[in-house]
């Protein structure tokens, strides 16, 4: 049995990652506000602009700027959940400002030199996010920091970046840069990733690759994987729509025995095959599994985001201490 | 099972002009675009589908009789398992079966296909070894978000220029930016283009001291943020580049002109989820600015509706029934009704964003497609059979 609280104050920085459609960014703010509840005040960062973060808070669009996506406070003394957007543009202002480079520093950015040098040595533009990623993880200015990561392959040349850039730029502030971001991907204590995929076989080969690459190639530590998606129980799905029916004396309509005999069908097949892959996925990657049922009732707002961040502390609570 | 076309429910969209396609309409419409384009872009976010997508347009082109190749970017190497081949190489390679045509595919190596664009534009064995050997070239040709895109493209033009394909079907990667892809070729002139390459190439042409001390000042910046050495290979490169600019130039225009062309064709791919389709429909403005239009839209993975009728008159019985078998049976069916009908309330204005092109559903499939009886399986969807 492990202690939410403790599980997310492990480390202060949880980067979600996994591949377009997964539903990273749900599972980023659910996260988010299952830390939350249990008292932990939580910044998500965003970086790719459009990830429909704020909406599921039911919040307008943010950007640059810290926003408050949920107000804590009240009788169960759940904390805030902030989020902003980083973009390398702002963060490398940012950055040169703070080292006393302010006059050059829009100049560097409007001329389009950021693109230039991003060329030059790739990975920069990541190194600019993960280096204010890094800026607000020291400056403790929240309990817990959630990265909602780039999509799909990009996670991984994302969290690689610092490593290239080791090689790549070899002096200057770049390099220092690098090297304190390093320091804290590589440190449990400060930051683990999370993986999220669904419970199918693409995403699920896709999940175990990238876990992998992460673990060998950064040297990142990896949290619980979460598997989004999963169909929930009902009870009568295997029986007879008609027994069913005469056993509580109803009439069914014309063509109706037809339809909940399909639908029954469609869902334990689907169940079925889930089953399959959430094994398997614990077959070739020993890591712990968070679940996260499919929601059919309607789009995601607070309200559903709320059942999932609990069904996440439900699932933390059920894992093993390690 | 067929894709449902949005049962009537009371109400309607009265202010749409036209009627939306029938689903046999559309199937017959997307038909007539892999039997009569030279090339097909299908487009959006990440898993969709959009690999598989591609491979089983490129295949019902062979299936009509035409000789087609699909060529794929996707780094999973999920259209090679789904073709049932080992690995793909950077030049076509057939796959054999029942078809009437010709079926080729081929997974797009970039540094590969870079390094043949540099060759063929050398003035000389020596320039391009010049490029080639550079740290700033191999950072650009390697790894680089956005050279990727870029040399897809380059590739559909080479495809389509210089070889005998009736049809190219190109799966566009899943890009940060929705037109990433087509701005892509013009990257690199954009490099060309940049006040940086100016400042470092004239008047003297790749003499940096010869450059005035504004910009020896920035370029000291940029040393002092990214160190010495990133610049020097940058000035390099260029040095080594002087000469090739127009040969790139020309190619990026004559590529974004094929993509304007009428016998390119669009494809948007999508799923009916609501942060997907949000995504899509930013997609198709973006198109639709650039004056591209989308030529039909697909929409993978649509939940089966299995009961007219709606969600809350089925809800209100597995209530009644709540705690029986019976009750269970009928919550199930309410579900995938709730979810049919949310899905084509998410669906409803982007169909309507990318009027006239026809929608085509595929249903959620029973498994994860990975070989040709698979693709075909999607195919009787997508097309009339």
């Amino acid at each position: 049995m492990v202690d939410p609280a403790q599980f997310f104050a492990a480390s202060r920085v949880v980067i979600v990652a996994g591949k377009g459609g997964v539903g990273k960014t749900t599972v980023s703010g659910a996260l988010a506000r299952a830390a939350a509840m249990r008292g932990l005040s939580t910044l998500i960062v965003e970086v790719e602009g459009k990830s429909g973060l704020a909406s599921l808070f039911g919040q307008p669009p943010f950007d640059y700027d810290q926003v408050t996506l949920a107000r804590g406070g009240g009788a169960d003394g759940a904390a805030d959940v902030t989020a902003r957007t980083l973009t390398p543009d702002d963060a490398l202002v940012e950055y040169l400002e703070d080292h006393g480079m302010s006059r050059v520093s829009r100049r560097l950015v409007s001329s389009g030199a950021v693109d230039m040098v991003a060329t030059a040595a790739p990975g920069i533009k990541d190194i600019l996010i993960l280096g204010k990623v890094k800026q607000l993880e020291q400056a403790r200015a929240t309990d817990l920091i959630v990265l909602d990561a780039p999509a799909a392959g990009h996670a991984i040349s994302f969290l690689r970046s610092a490593r290239g850039l080791l090689d790549a730029v070899r002096v200057g502030p770049i390099n220092a840069q690098a090297r304190d971001v390093l320091e804290m991907l590589t440190n449990p204590a400060r930051c683990q990733v999370i993986l999220v995929t669904l419970p199918e076989e693409t995403p699920v080969n896709e999940l175990v690759q990238t876990a992998y690459s992460l673990e060998d190639e950064v040297g990142v530590s990896l949290g619980p994987v979460v598997v989004n998606g999963l169909y929930p129980q009902i009870e009568g799905l295997d029986a007879d729509p008609v027994a069913a029916a005469a056993a509580v004396g109803a009439a069914l309509r014309t063509g109706e025995a037809d339809a909940l005999a399909h639908a029954a069908a469609f869902r334990n097949h689907r169940m079925a095959l889930q089953t399959d892959q959430v094994s398997r996925l614990a077959e070739m990657l020993p890591l712990p599994q968070l679940t996260l049922p499919y929601l059919f009732d309607a789009d995601l707002g607070p309200t559903e985001l709320d059942v999932l961040a609990r069904e996440l502390l439900a699932g933390i609570e059920g894992l093993e201490a390690r | 099972m067929s894709p449902k076309k949005p049962a009537a429910e009371g109400h309607t969209n009265a202010s749409k002009p036209t009627k939306p396609m029938g689903a046999g309409a559309s199937r017959t419409e997307l038909q007539r675009l892999v039997r009569e384009q030279e090339v097909i872009v299908c487009t959006g976010s990440g898993g969709v589908g959009k690999t598989t997508t591609a491979a089983v347009i490129a295949l019902e082109g062979a299936r009509l009789g035409r000789k087609a190749c699909v060529v794929t970017i996707d780094p999973a190497k999920r259209l090679a398992d789904a073709l049932g081949l080992e690995s793909l190489s950077n030049s076509p390679t057939r796959i054999d079966g029942p078809w009437k045509g010709e079926l080729w595919a081929l997974m797009l190596d970039t540094k590969t296909t870079f390094d043949d664009l540099v060759v063929g534009n050398a003035e000389s064995e020596e320039q391009a070894q010049g490029i080639l050997n550079n740290r700033f070239y191999r950072n650009i040709s390697g790894a680089l978000s956005g050279t990727q895109e870029y040399m897809a493209m380059e590739k559909l033009y080479e495809l389509h220029q210089r070889t005998d394909f009736d049809l190219v079907v190109v799966d566009t990667p899943p890009t940060r930016n929705a037109l990433d892809f087509l701005e892509a070729p013009r990257r690199l002139t954009h490099f060309l283009d940049h006040r940086l390459y100016r400042v470092l190439m004239t008047p003297t042409r790749g003499i940096v001291k010869a450059v005035n001390i504004a910009a020896q000042a920035f370029l000291r910046t940029i040393s002092k943020v990214v160190g010495g050495d990133v610049v020097g290979d940058a000035i390099s490169f260029f040095s080594a580049f002087d000469g090739m600019e127009q040969g790139f130039r020309d190619r990026a225009e004559a590529t974004l002109e094929l993509l304007s062309d009428d016998v390119t064709a669009f494809v948007l791919v999508t799923a009916p989820r609501r942060d997907v389709v949000d995504e899509a429909t930013y997609f198709a403005a973006r198109l639709t600015e650039a004056g591209i239009p989308v030529r039909a839209l697909i929409v993978n993975r649509m939940h089966p509706r299995f009961a007219k009728g709606d969600a809350g008159a089925t809800g209100e019985r597995a209530n009644t029934f709540a705690g029986t078998e019976l009750g269970g049976l009928y919550r199930n069916l309410a579900d995938f009704q709730q979810v049919a009908s949310n899905e084509e309330e998410h669906l409803a204005g982007l169909a309507e964003r990318v009027a006239p092109a026809p929608v085509v559903r595929v249903p959620f499939l029973p498994s994860d497609v990975h070989d040709l009886e698979g693709l075909g399986l999607i195919a009787a969807h997508l097309f009339p059979r």
